[in-house]
């Protein structure tokens, strides 16, 4: 009996992929064919969604992209027999054999659009759970010391080295401690997160088990957006397997040890992404973002000591457990240490996910797997980090992808995530997004980004509107960038304190589009 | 409008207050509740803020302050089907601006409002996760990539077919 693989992951749902695999289905009883459907993650090349896979003796192979229309074709041409000698124009030859995938370094997305998401003999079979095996069997102090020589770090954004918080939860005195995910995944230009809870959902929960394991936490919540629904979906029946199996629990793997875990939904505020303001929302708040100290580490949930991460922290967990610190940390450059699942958005051929070692430099992403701009024009700016990460224009394309040597030019290494807009994109409108986001998305609680927001939108329409009116601009682009000094160094968090991130480097790097002649 | 006192009010009053009871334990209960009364009634009732002040011990005021703090809430009864345009940086490199504008022409209503025939209620959304793939839009629970005017016209024609067939 053949396996055949249709995605079923939101990006290949939101291209027709449900209606091919009924179709497939369909196709498939009525020439009386036998066939086992698996609903896989994605491989994360979105040109080519729904990419449907056929395993073979030799491997699986791919074609794509594939609609509804073009199923009884590829029965027709014998795609379930002929393997990567298909002669259908869809076919893509071995899966693996894509350059877009075969250059990539896939330590944590190892699994992901490989295995059924929901199958735990799947999960334990493609290296699943070795890590928490483990762990278990291990000191808490140990399985911190791994994660801290890993040199893993904060994958959300902050980068702040994760064995070290670890370290401080695992010191802390307390009669519960908690384990907490960061899935509010809300920055444009990113869907690793969503990717890897809908495509490898135990490999977050073994993650958050071993981080449990680690510092004493009997129970862990995966704060989720509302705007994911299958995300959840698909993590709430993953954690009901993983109990079943003894992965969760009361008495994990025979141990003796507990971790309890539940999926909590966002309500569509994206500063609840920002650890206090996460915090808030699960205790049944508004997302208010909390002074700090007191850390988390110390007081987070209800108070007490939680490990907070986002998915892709959690997710790198597993391997480092697995194959250990030397391995994980000889993968990358400087102090980012280990692999980063980039996410190529927005005016591209080729976006998608590509996993790569630290030290990758933006113009090798774009060039050697984005494919250049999806409308044929030139790439004018890339905005890396989400819509607080700056606007990198071409002159900086080869600098390293490294948090340190991002930071060091004002941008931001972030999530990982990038979106590319080809030259006719308007940088002023750009730059006033990004305080009309803010403002839409501030808690309100301090005055720099609460109020600074709204009037940075002004201050630009100002600009704009009086392009030609050198005095009356140039008093309005040092008022704005005065207006960006105060958010920046005056702000609770990093929504209003990263906002003018995106404003400055397109004042900084595209001034024509606000009317100020660069030669000046 | 039901009457106060209607069979149908008191009838929905039971079902608020089990499902505030049903979370009166569970730590944090606030935001699971309110999606629970979301899932039931498509908004969060006005009724159901006093219920919830008294089965978690909280002013009426907090509870206020936490629907109407995140966007997913709603105090109003939207349309048949709700449709979340996105907004965000991918999507507006892929020309999401000119998807609104139309959408908003298209249904002759503005961001939070419901069209005529009540139909559909139209909102902004700030990232769906399906970066590559934009512009994306979602319809209710269905995530949609690749829009351009003349899919969302497609789609509307059916959503509004949906509608009158009382779907």
């Amino acid at each position: 009996m053949t396996r055949i693989y249709v995605p079923i992951d939101s990006s290949a749902l939101s291209l027709g992929a449900e209606r091919v695999a009924q179709a497939v289905q369909r196709e498939a009883a009525q020439r009386g064919v036998e066939i086992e459907l698996v609903r896989n993650g994605s491989r994360g090349m979105f040109w080519l969604e729904p990419l449907v896979e056929v395993e073979t003796p030799v491997g699986r192979v791919a074609f794509g992209p594939v609609k509804p229309h073009d199923v009884a074709a590829l029965f027709d041409a014998g795609f379930m027999s002929a393997g990567a000698n298909c002669t259908h124009p869809l076919c893509l030859g071995l899966t693996e054999e894509i350059p877009y995938l075969k250059k990539q370094e896939r330590l944590t997305f190892r699994r992901v659009g490989i295995t059924d998401p929901l199958s735990l003999a799947d999960y334990e079979a493609h290296d699943g759970y070795r890590g928490l095996r483990n762990a278990i069997a291990m000191s808490g102090a140990d399985v911190v010391k791994t994660v801290t020589d890993s040199g893993l770090r904060g994958r959300g954004g902050a980068a702040f080295p994760t064995g070290i918080k670890w370290n401080t939860v695992l010191n802390a005195q307390a009669t519960q401690k908690y384990i907490v995910c960061n899935a509010d995944e809300g920055d444009s230009g990113t869907f690793s997160d969503r990717m890897l809870m809908e495509g490898d959902p135990y490999c977050l929960i073994e993650g958050m088990t071993i981080a449990a394991l680690a510092v004493g936490a009997t129970q862990g919540y995966i704060y989720v957006r509302s705007e994911y629904p299958h995300s959840v979906k698909t993590l709430r029946t993953a954690i009901e397997h993983a109990r079943a199996a003894g992965y969760l629990g009361q008495n994990i793997l025979g141990s003796g040890r507990a971790f309890e875990l539940e999926v909590r939904m966002g309500a569509g505020a994206y500063i609840c992404g920002e650890e206090t303001s996460l915090l808030e929302s699960l205790e049944g708040k508004r997302g208010v973002v909390r002074f700090k100290p007191p850390l988390p580490a110390l007081q987070g949930l209800f108070g007490k000591p939680t490990v907070i991460n986002n998915v892709m922290t959690f997710a790198s967990v597993p391997v480092i457990l697995d194959r250990g610190a030397a391995f994980y940390q000889h993968y990358g450059m400087g102090r980012s240490r280990g692999t980063l699942p980039f996410q190529l958005t927005g005016n591209l051929k080729h976006g998608g996910l590509v996993e790569k070692a630290f030290g990758v430099t933006l113009r090798e992403l774009l060039d050697d797997f984005g494919g250049g701009a999806a409308s044929g024009r030139p790439i004018r700016a890339v905005q890396v980090g989400g819509p607080l990460g700056a606007y990198v224009p071409e002159s900086q394309f080869d600098v390293p992808l490294d948090y340190e040597a991002y930071a060091a030019m004002q941008a931001m290494v972030g999530h990982g995530g990038l979106v590319a807009f080809d030259d006719t994109v308007d940088m002023a409108h750009m730059a006033r997004y990004a305080m009309e986001f803010c403002a839409v998305e501030s808690c309100g609680k301090c005055t720099p980004c609460r109020i600074g927001s709204t009037r940075g939108v002004e201050v630009i329409d100002r600009i704009v509107a009086h392009k030609a009116d050198a005095p009356v601009r140039e008093e309005n682009v040092e008022l704005l960038r005065s207006l960006c000094d105060t958010m920046l160094a005056g702000s609770l968090c990093a929504l209003g304190g990263m906002a003018p991130y995106p404003v400055l480097s397109a004042l900084n790097h595209f001034a024509e589009d606000f009317g100020i002649d660069r030669a000046a | 409008m039901n009457a106060p006192h209607s069979p149908q009010a008191q009838a929905r009053v039971q079902r608020i207050w089990d499902i505030a009871n049903a979370h009166r334990h569970m730590p944090g209960a606030l935001l699971p509740l309110l999606h629970a009364l979301q899932d039931a009634f498509r908004y969060v009732p006005d009724e159901a803020v006093p219920i919830i002040a008294s089965t978690l011990n909280l002013s009426r005021a907090e509870v206020h302050g936490v629907i109407s703090f995140y966007h997913h809430f709603r105090r109003e009864a939207p349309g048949r089907h709700i449709v979340q345009i996105c907004r965000a940086e991918a999507c507006q490199a892929m020309g999401a601006a000119t998807l609104e504008a139309h959408a908003k022409r298209v249904l002759g209503c503005d961001f939070h409002e419901t069209t005529a025939d009540q139909a559909v209620t139209l909102e902004p959304v700030y990232c769906l996760g399906n970066c590559a793939c934009g512009p994306s839009m979602m319809i209710d629970d269905e995530i949609i990539g690749r829009v351009d005017c003349e899919t969302f016209d497609t789609y509307l024609t059916e959503l509004r077919a949906n509608a009158q067939e009382g779907a």
